[in-house]
């Protein structure tokens, strides 16, 4: 029996977006993540932002790795492409994905397992190319599918659920996306939607790779007194250092745009993040300074979150390599064939 | 000894010397005199500074298997003397460089050694240290010129040619070319009884690698996007496909690339992107050897069970490990037939030659998309870095590449639903979208368990039902590869060859030695795989079948007997897996002795 399709009756009254759809329409299967996961609000917050970024679902490409987070792109938006790659080696796919057809909206799901130890390498080396995609990384602390193993971003001295104490530095992924020239670095909280949702907006406007680390929960096995990566911690410890606000290139004219603390930067598609600092000498734009800062307020045990740096004018993946505007996907074989003629021709010069 | 037309010859050089452009100038101006003519290229796994080898075999009667008799040495390595001078044939001649002078003990009687003092006179004409060893090797080409009686006007012409834009550098190769040319007239009996004579036989062919072959297939399957990870011998085939997007795949007018090549971290990131633009609906490809192919294995998995076609060039070169990285081998038959943990079978196809290496790359994306699977071609290091005499390419216009089953956006206009998976026409091969098309062409891509709708399960029969189709689709390929190419005795032997890949050419001249000497044997080359009904039928109309390979535990004679019903014991094997390409004698030593018994 083939799946049957949901039914599309609308209630008359629910709202819509530009396209006409539904908040609905954003939506996917039903998740079969454990009630109160952390994973769950990103995927929610995810799908309001689609919605309000009036994105045409099946023009978005859904990757991910392996790992309860990498399950989630099944659970938004139904009507996109999706691809649950292998453990770690998503940011491959998205980047011959990107290659080949530039015109899609990319976004990729990521774990702290899937990016921090398996696949560190790519998730480096995505960064190095600025692939144009929306980067999360659902971090937990934790090998959740694989049933608690410390992952690479567990703190020093926290502690799992049987009771062992980590002993390795954890590698920060905001700190190594800044050290490798990341254009757009966040940070936020899976249970902070009011930051989240406009923080996945700028990365979806961004043009390169946005890269957001979001403290996820995992209810199951991380989330108990003695962890730093439980609800209640993350709860305490994060510092908002900048307060985001995205302002879509529709709405610009209305919206209220008001200057003095604030600062704002002008996405590509002609969209504004503005900035209102919580930290006086915070500069989002100033790579140096963002890092500096950012090692104090880890010092202190605390979680910085916001859009930690921005920077819209760095060349992409097709920039670098110089590709035709059009998506190599729609080039027709009579423009990529160099013909008979040319063989003959060329052959001249094989002796 | 008189042999002209019909010898072969070896030069011995440090590696970094520039020593290979002087080799390919003589390799070069023999084609040019219209002789059929091979070159084997033996050298380190290293940048400068240790003992390399160039092997020219000339044949009047087209025969470009490697030849492992040399008659003659130009030994110009004091290094390897000891062995290159040991290497001769008795009967044969030493070239060496006596400026400095040969020890009495590395003297054979059996050969005649000729001394040309080569470096002395280089310094006392060139200036400048690097000109005089550059210039040394073009002295031994004048010397050879001499000695081998090869003509003065192709060497000059070969030389304008490609020093057009560079007067003086004509003028320095021709004066270091009369040199060595005149040193031999004055002090060698020239020229010697091996030697050429011109004849009418290239005029039809052309000489290439099997690496830029193949990235010419790429181009003209019309392949956009290349990945890859620098690995020897398969670096040349991206080389050479982006010096061929340079040349034909910029945008005339906005001076754009229509092509992207990623040079990736790694040989999995290379499988990822490659699968990555495949499912976006791009020819995309990737060039690797055998460790390469090694790490791709998880993607590799991925892309049979997602069902992305994708094509896999692997460039063979001497294993187990890191191996002999610039030494030749098929050891990885076995490697690219199952790929991958789990039930796999894959795609391959297996050129024996540049020529093959341009026509199968364009297959290789044909059935790819065709079935929706991975594709290997397998070449190996003798035939992607060496310099083949092949028939000049051709190209049908009328061409268009077999995308497969893609529905386009009208397609999905009039359809209710669309299901990835599912096996609509009953050939095991369903219907694919390219992300982007249409809301209802969406569906998800995974390595995880999935039915035949396109949805995640952990159902037996839901699983079940798509691995077991994938069977059938892989089955029905075999039809479809490249067929085996057969010669048969007239009535058929009862004992027959069977080989792969560059094997081919030593076989061929063997098995004429042998129908020469009136032992008669039918002889197939398989050309693809998975092997289809000609396969089974040449096995199953043999007594006797010696399998000829390149590797130590027999691949192809195990791929044989495993995928086809042809009992094991008929199957003898012979095998050549010391890293040098293969040559007549492999097969004729073993073969012979059997052969007359049978018979
Ligand atoms: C090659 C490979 N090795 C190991 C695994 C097992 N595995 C599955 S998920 C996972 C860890 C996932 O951790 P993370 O990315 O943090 O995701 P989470 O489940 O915590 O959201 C591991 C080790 C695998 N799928 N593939
Ligand atoms: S195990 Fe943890 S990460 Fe996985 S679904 Fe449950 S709560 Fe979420
Ligand atoms: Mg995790």
């Amino acid at each position: 029996m083939s799946p049957s399709a949901r039914p599309v009756a609308r209630h008359p009254r629910m709202r819509t977006n530009a396209l006409g759809l539904t908040p609905r329409d954003y939506e996917g299967a039903m998740s079969t993540l454990c009630a109160g996961c952390g994973h769950d609000s990103v995927t929610a917050a995810l799908i309001q932002a689609f919605y309000q970024m009036d994105v045409e679902p099946h023009r978005v490409a859904k990757l991910s790795g392996i790992g309860c987070s990498s399950k989630t792109p099944t659970y938004f938006m139904s009507q996109a492409h999706g691809f649950n790659s292998v453990h770690g080696r998503m940011p491959s796919i998205a980047a011959g994905a990107n290659a080949a057809n530039r015109d899609l909206l990319f976004v990729g799901i990521s774990g702290d397992g899937d990016s921090l130890s398996i696949g560190l390498g790519q998730f480096c080396h995505a960064i190095r190319r600025n692939v144009n995609m929306l980067y999360v990384l659902e971090n937990n602390g934790v090998y959740a599918l694989t049933k608690g193993q410390f992952s690479a971003s567990a703190d020093v001295g926290t502690r799992s659920k049987k009771g062992e104490v980590n002993r390795h530095g954890p590698i920060d992924p905001v700190n190594l996306a800044l050290s490798l020239g990341a254009t757009f670095v966040a940070r936020s909280f899976s249970g902070d939607k009011r930051q989240l949702v406009p923080l996945l907006k700028a990365g979806l406007a961004h043009k390169g790779f946005a890269f957001i680390d979001v403290i996820s929960p995992c209810v199951t096995f991380n989330d108990h007194v003695g962890s730093t990566k439980s609800y209640a911690h993350t709860r305490t410890h994060a510092h908002e250092v900048v307060e985001t606000d995205f302002v879509q290139l529709k709405s610009r004219i209305t919206a209220d745009y008001e200057g003095g603390s604030t600062q704002a930067v002008t996405m590509h598609d002609g969209s504004v993040v503005r900035f209102s600092k919580v930290s006086e000498d915070y500069d989002p734009r100033d790579r140096g300074k963002v890092l500096r800062y950012l090692r104090e307020v880890r010092n202190r045990g605390e979680v910085a979150t916001g859009l930690l740096y921005l920077e819209e004018s760095y060349e992409d993946l097709h920039e670098f390599e110089n590709t035709v505007e059009r998506p190599l996907v729609e080039l027709e074989y009579e423009t990529l064939c160099p013909g008979s003629k040319a063989l003959a021709e060329l052959q001249k010069e094989w002796w | 000894m008189s042999q002209v037309n019909d010898f072969a010859f070896k030069v011995a050089t440090v590696n970094g010397t520039g020593s290979a452009s002087a080799n390919g100038l003589l390799l070069q101006a023999l084609f040019r005199m219209g002789i059929p003519v091979s070159g084997k290229n033996v050298f380190p796994s290293n940048i400068q500074g240790l003992p390399t080898w160039y092997e020219i075999r000339v044949n009047k009667d087209g025969y470009t298997a490697r030849s492992p008799h040399f008659q003659l040495m130009v030994a110009m390595n004091p290094k390897s003397y000891q062995q290159d001078i040991a290497e001769v044939d008795p009967g044969g001649w030493v070239l060496y460089d006596s400026t400095r002078e040969l020890d009495a003990e590395m003297r054979r009687d059996d050969v005649t050694f000729y001394g040309i003092p080569l470096a002395a006179m280089c310094a006392d004409r060139f200036e400048k240290a690097r000109t005089r060893i550059l210039m040394r090797n073009i002295g031994y080409v004048g010397a050879l010129v001499a000695l081998l009686d090869i003509e003065m006007d192709v060497v000059a012409g070969m030389l304008e040619e490609k020093f057009a834009a560079k007067r003086q550098l004509v003028d320095a190769n021709m004066s270091a070319i009369a040199m060595g040319y005149d040193y031999a007239k004055e002090h060698f009996e020239c020229p010697l009884p091996i030697r050429v004579e011109r004849m009418d036989a290239t005029r039809d062919s052309v000489m290439v690698t099997g690496n830029s072959a193949t990235a010419l297939g790429c181009v003209y399957a019309g392949a956009t996007v290349g990945c890859w990870y620098p690995i020897t011998p398969a670096t040349g085939v991206m080389d050479a496909f982006t010096e061929y997007c340079q040349q034909f795949r910029v945008d005339p007018d906005s001076g754009k690339n229509n092509y992207c090549i990623l040079q990736a971290e790694d040989e999995l990131a290379a499988a990822g992107m490659v699968i990555g633009a495949s499912w976006m609906g791009a020819r995309s490809f990737t060039p690797t050897s055998g460790a390469g192919i090694s790490l791709m294995s998880e993607f590799i998995g991925l892309a049979y069970y997602a069902e992305v076609p994708s094509v896999f060039v692997d460039v063979q070169r001497t294993g187990p490990s890191t191996g002999m990285p610039t030494r030749t081998q098929q050891g990885d038959l076995l490697l690219t037939a199952y790929a991958s943990h789990g039930d796999t079978k894959h795609v391959c196809l297996y050129p024996a030659d540049p020529k093959e290496c341009f026509e199968f790359s364009v297959a290789a994306f044909d059935l790819a998309e065709r079935f929706q699977t991975p594709v290997f071609l397998v070449s190996d290091l003798d035939i992607g870095m060496n310099d083949w005499m092949i028939p000049r390419l051709e190209w049908d216009d009328a061409y268009r590449p077999d995308r497969g089953k893609v529905l386009s956006a009208e397609d999905l206009d009039e359809m209710d639903a669309f299901y990835r998976y599912l096996d609509v026409d009953g050939d095991g091969i369903p219907y694919r979208t390219l992300p982007g098309t249409h809301p209802r062409g969406s569906y998800f891509t995974r390595g995880s368990g999935h039915d035949k709708w396109g949805r995640y399960t952990e159902n037996s029969e839901a699983y079940l039902e798509v691995v077991d189709r994938l069977v059938v689709k892989i089955r029905s390929a075999a039809e479809h590869v490249p067929q085996p190419e057969i010669h048969t005795v007239e009535g058929g032997a009862s004992v027959g060859i069977v080989s792969i890949g560059g094997c081919h050419w030593a076989v061929m001249e063997a098995r004429d030695q042998l129908l020469a000497d009136g032992l008669e044997v039918d002889y197939m080359r398989v050309r693809g795989f998975p092997f289809g009904e000609a396969v089974e039928r040449f096995l199953e109309t043999h007594e006797k079948i010696f399998v000829v390979e390149q590797n130590r535990d027999g691949q192809l004679r195990m791929l044989l007997s495993v995928e086809t019903g042809c009992p094991k014991e008929k199957l003898v094997s012979i095998r050549n897996y010391g890293g040098q390409p293969l040559s007549k004698e492999h097969v004729l030593d073993p073969i012979r002795p059997q052969l007359e018994v049978v018979v």
